[in-house]
């Protein structure tokens, strides 16, 4: 028999394992929710905090970042919540029923909960509180993973959505869900769970602004045969911050999901995906914008489990001082998914000789009849162009600036949704305009 | 006062010496040819003039104006009238030509304290020039050059001229890679454009731009220097007899 080798725990170890001992009994749901939280804090137990030697978390070695674990988030003050109704700006250009969360914690007095048919929105507290049966069907289901950010997530989740978009609606209101944190800097553990059943349709923006708060979300988005669903998240934060979507498609249907990162201190955007019927498109895209400290995770797997689907892959990132951005991303096509088509794409443009870029792309193929390419490049702007753009009288800041709102821009444009487009072309623009 | 004086100029790159001891003077609104075998300096000179790094100076002056150019960036030159029509025009993916010619007018007029051009007095201008020259409504929606063949690319180098109005034009090889019809477009571009108070550099290895571009002088340049200046008969007399005669000169 092995025995389970491990090191000391660190002190952010140790401060959750009490978190958990000391809330546990608080933490809603009981029966089989309380017992799945305790197979996932076992799991974590296990494992710890991912570190270097984690493959698939080489590049952020979370023990190692994070020197302590904060307390969990208290309910939101009256001055969290007046702040809270200003956050989310970067989407505000787009018409969205906002439902609005602090520290985690869903706020309905803030949120816009009038009726749509076919929409139904809850909070995941309550709906674990009660048993609810949409949430006791796919939470922890949706894709299981080891992964320890998702068992750490899955063991103190306290609150987050739950949404239920019926079969054939096409949702007439984007919604977006809306994070703010409050003054004092705690950590939150958020599940949503958002359900698009068969043939249904809908747009889902996520905007996260945080303080030096730590927070670790999870997104379980079911899309059934048919369905389309395009999925939007920025986030800013000047914590910590660990996202986890977790995501199985159907047969026929087509998902798009753009993620923006900029002012983002410590990021981990991870994203688990599973094609599960056939004829199915899905898409991912972002843009990470870097500098001083700032560090952005994108990894992924993308796991094809049924044939003729097809996946589209690109990433940008835009580093300055001693920015520090990672690619992952796993490509697995299972023995049966035939005339599966992918296409991953990253790059990152460095803007100073301190900063780093890690690509790490992959490919498992186990089926035969498959087209499945990627590339990743890393480089500075080309000298020749910025030459160019001078010698026509555009100064050295505007030509460097021109070139990376092409460089961005690329990706942007993908966005087929004309009201996130603008919206999230604006928010890089301001970036670049704030670079001194 | 001569426009632009060069003055025993030394270029080197990576310690290669590309110019040596190079003088020229150009006049306002002349029409200068510089003419050389392949490796004399042309380009170089080109890049040098627009403010190109990666070229050591290291003896000698460039005067815009009686004024030295030398610690000038390339967008200052530009505001100062200097444009590079480039040999091989570079593609900016993700920025619409139009874009970009706005861009760059604005920010010359700005170095310049002129006023900005208004939106619709802006797009009526590109209109004007760039059915002139054949470009169409499509190109100038499109990212600089991409996916330009090289006839339009040339176009689009004279259409910026034509947009930026310089008082020094620099074209390098403008005739390379063009068809007889597309250098007759860009021939007839180009001579729309002088004036007396527009002087250009025609930098080209062979003869027949010249038919279309007739110059006021002819400069021969070889192994980094001008070794041969006249009139206009000059580069007849290159296309008879090559330039080999020019080859000890220099040495």
């Amino acid at each position: 028999m092995n025995a389970e080798v491990r090191a000391i725990k660190t002190p952010a170890e140790q401060a959750l394992t009490s978190a958990y001992q000391d809330a546990r009994a608080a933490l809603p749901g009981k029966g089989n929710v309380a017992v799945l939280r305790d197979e996932a804090f076992n799991r974590f137990e296990a494992t710890g905090l991912p570190h270097r030697r984690v493959e698939e978390w080489k590049y952020t070695d979370l023990r190692a970042l994070m020197r302590d674990a904060l307390p969990l988030a208290a309910p939101a003050d009256a001055a969290a919540k007046v702040k809270a109704k200003d956050a989310g700006k970067v989407f505000a250009s787009v018409d969205c029923r906002r439902l609005v969360f602090v520290d985690g914690g869903f706020m309905p007095e803030l949120s816009d909960l009038s009726a749509e048919p076919g929409l139904t929105i809850g909070s995941m507290a309550a709906a674990l509180g009660k048993g609810d049966p949409l949430v006791a069907a796919h939470v922890g289901k949706v894709f299981e993973t080891d992964d320890a950010a998702v068992a750490l997530n899955t063991a103190l989740m306290g609150d987050g959505a739950v949404i239920h978009i019926a079969a054939g609606t096409v949702l007439a209101r984007t919604i977006h869900l809306v994070f703010a944190s409050g003054e004092t800097p705690s950590s939150s553990f958020i599940r949503s769970l958002i359900v698009v059943e068969k043939g249904a349709q809908a747009v889902i923006a996520e905007s996260h602004e945080s303080n030096a708060s730590q927070v670790n979300c999870a997104l379980e988005l079911v899309i059934g045969d048919g369905a389309q669903v395009d999925y939007f998240k920025a986030t800013q934060t000047r914590g910590l911050h660990v996202a986890s979507l977790l995501l199985t498609v159907g047969a026929k249907a087509a998902f798009n999901t753009f993620a923006l990162s900029s002012d983002a201190s410590l990021v981990r955007n991870q994203s688990f995906v599973r094609f599960a019927g056939e004829g199915s498109t899905g898409a991912l895209r972002g843009v990470n914008l870097l500098r001083g400290k700032d560090h952005v995770d994108t990894t992924m797997l993308i796991e094809h489990a049924a044939g003729h689907c097809a996946s589209r892959e690109q990433f940008k990132s835009v580093l300055d001082d001693q920015g520090h951005n990672v690619f992952q991303g796993k490509i697995v096509v299972k023995p049966h998914a035939q005339k599966t088509d992918t296409k991953m794409m990253t790059r990152a443009l460095l803007l100073s000789d301190e900063a780093e870029a890690d690509n790490k792309p992959e490919l498992e193929i186990f089926a035969d009849d498959v087209v499945c390419g990627h590339g990743a490049t890393a480089g500075a702007l080309d000298p020749g162009l910025k030459f160019y753009l001078m010698s026509r009288g555009i100064d050295d800041k505007q030509a460097e600036a021109l070139l990376i709102q092409a460089f961005i821009g690329e990706t942007i444009e993908e966005v087929a949704h004309e009201g996130f487009r603008d919206a999230l072309m604006t928010a890089a623009l301001s970036w670049l305009e704030s670079r001194a | 006062m001569s426009l632009l004086e060069i003055k025993n100029l030394h270029v080197e790159v990576e310690d290669k010496k590309i110019l040596n001891g190079l003088t020229l003077t150009i006049e306002k609104g002349q029409v200068a040819a510089i003419m050389g075998p392949n490796g004399s300096g042309k380009s170089t000179l080109s890049y040098v003039l627009a403010g190109k790094d990666a070229y050591n100076i290291t003896e000698g002056d460039i005067l815009l104006d009686g004024e030295s150019i030398l610690e000038l960036a390339p967008d200052e030159r530009a505001a100062k009238g200097i444009f590079l029509a480039f040999q091989y025009p570079v593609e900016v993916p993700g920025v619409a030509t139009m874009t970009f010619l706005r861009t760059a007018l604005n920010a010359q007029r700005k170095l310049r304290g002129e006023p900005e051009f208004s939106t619709p007095d802006f797009i009526k201008m590109v209109r004007e020039t760039s059915a002139k020259l054949g470009v169409s409504q499509e190109h100038l929606r499109r990212a600089v050059n991409v996916g330009f063949s090289g006839g339009e690319k040339k176009r689009n180098e004279i259409l910026q001229m034509a947009i930026l109005q310089p008082r020094l034009a620099i074209l390098d090889e403008t005739d390379s890679g063009l068809d007889i019809d597309a250098l007759k477009t860009v021939s007839e571009g180009v001579n729309r454009l002088r004036s007396p108070e527009r002087s250009m550099i025609v930098i080209t290895h062979y003869q027949r731009l010249l038919n279309y571009i007739v110059p006021d002088v002819v400069h021969v340049m070889s192994k980094g220097r001008v070794v041969k200046s006249g009139g206009k008969e000059l580069a007849l007399e290159l296309e008879a007899k090559g330039y080999a005669q020019y080859a000890d000169e220099a040495a």
